[in-house]
């Protein structure tokens, strides 16, 4: 198992961001995507999760292979803690969401809504889900945002285990994140801002 | 796939989940119309049909422009673009949950709120049928026009102008199915036809719906 990345480009809202990325992680790697705001952590991590094309460039495996946590958790707030991971076990046809209850310390919550939530309980009810997805690579976009220190651990020991089983994580991030991992600085591969216009894009 | 239906309706049925709305609305509109017309039973008799039909097709619009979009706000719908479910399936289910939800519901009660507008014996059971063939293809347009306005912050008149005119020959023929059932005559034609879009905006939309969304998404 390994993912790499050739010469990937892309774009956000027609404008290109980033080009000429890329790189290759082996099996049981971490990768930290670093850089100032706007370099295009985001809109790489959405392009290499499948929701918006390449503009021009490669990554293997595809998209189907790669657990994607953006900055929304995804959760529905008149349903139980339980309900929530349940029904993401379900659609990735998985049968026990009793270990990523655990992982996160969410045993205790399992009755309660995720409306009564507190922003780090959610955000650990979101990481939650990576676990029960069974996907290789998984790509988080500021996985850490408003967890306290000691759900930042369990998330860096869920990481650690994911990369032990041979998975590989990507994770945007400005946050010290206590994992041992290579950074990889994006403002390197920032694209050249040229007056040429995209015209494909602007007419979609 | 049925994990997402299952969830749709438990949300629907949740505190705030909008599964009264449709019903509400309905039942608000045919309780006012007599007072608007007056109460002379020979003109309601004449105009139920409708304005029943009406009114079921301007509450199924009602929650049209939650389909998506509360799934978009809290993230959800990018996570599900990126799960193993083909997006055209995603857009079936929410179209199936519409229904289910607003489509349904409105086919049952129509009866009852038949009996307030002095609906004319016999035309009941063509009441029934023609919301149960319409309604499906009203919640399918309906979720179409949804995934066209997703990533639209109060996209809900957009919506609404885009979806009322596609909505206009499910409204046509069905109240003239069953107009003309109320009247004795032939209705087979309008009925037929009433089908064929319901099975063809079934057949067709849920691939314009999920390009729709893809491209939303980006």
């Amino acid at each position: 198992m390994s993912f790499s990345i050739s010469n990937l480009a892309c774009a956000r809202g027609g404008i290109p961001v980033l080009e000429g990325v890329s790189f290759t992680l082996e099996a049981g790697q971490t990768l930290l995507l670093r850089g100032p705001n706007g370099i295009g952590k985001t809109t790489l991590l959405r392009t290499i999760a499948g929701l918006q094309p390449a503009v021009h460039g490669s990554f293997t495996p595809g998209a189907d292979q790669i657990a994607y946590a953006a900055h929304a958790d995804g959760l529905k707030a008149t349903l139980t803690v339980t309900e929530n991971l349940r029904f993401w076990a379900d659609v990735f046809g998985c049968d026990d969401i009793e270990p990523a209850l655990v992982a996160f310390n969410l045993t205790e919550l399992r009755t309660r809504l995720a409306h009564n939530l507190s922003a780090g309980q959610k955000r650990r009810l979101g990481l939650a889900r990576l676990l029960v997805t069974g996907r290789p690579i998984w790509a988080l976009d500021e996985p850490t945002v408003s967890l306290d220190q000691e759900s930042v651990g369990l998330f860096a020991t869920a990481v650690a285990a994911h990369c032990r089983a041979g998975g590989i994580t990507l994770i945007a991030t400005h946050i010290d994140l206590g994992i041992e991992a290579e950074a990889l600085d994006l403002t390197q591969f920032r694209a050249a801002r040229t007056s040429e216009d995209h015209f494909d894009e602007a007419f979609l | 796939m049925i994990a997402l239906l299952i969830r749709d309706l438990r949300q629907a049925t949740r505190a705030g989940g909008g599964f009264g709305l449709a019903l509400a609305f309905f039942l608000i509109v045919t309780v006012l119309v007599p007072f608007g017309v007056g109460p002379e039973s020979a003109v309601l008799a004449r105009i139920a049909p409708g304005v029943l039909w009406v009114g079921a097709l301007l509450a199924c619009l009602l929650s049209l422009d939650r389909i998506f979009a509360l799934d978009f706000e809290d993230g959800s719908l990018d996570l599900l673009a990126t799960a193993p479910i083909p997006m055209e399936a995603v857009v079936v289910i929410k179209a199936l949950a519409h229904w289910l939800v607003t489509g349904v519901p409105l086919t049952l009660a129509a009866p009852a709120l038949g009996v307030l507008l002095n609906l004319p014996q016999g035309g009941y059971g063509w009441l029934v049928l023609t919301l149960a063939l319409g309604t499906p293809a009203l919640s399918m347009i309906g979720t179409f026009g949804a995934a066209l306005t997703v990533g639209l912050k109060r996209g809900g008149l957009l919506l609404s102008l885009l979806v009322l005119p596609l909505y206009v020959p499910t409204l046509i023929f069905g109240a003239e199915a069953l107009t003309r059932g109320l009247a004795g005559l032939s209705n087979a034609t309008p009925l037929l036809m009433l089908a064929g879009i319901t099975f063809g905006v079934i057949a067709i939309l849920p691939f314009a719906a999920a390009a729709a969304i893809r491209i939303n998404l980006r």
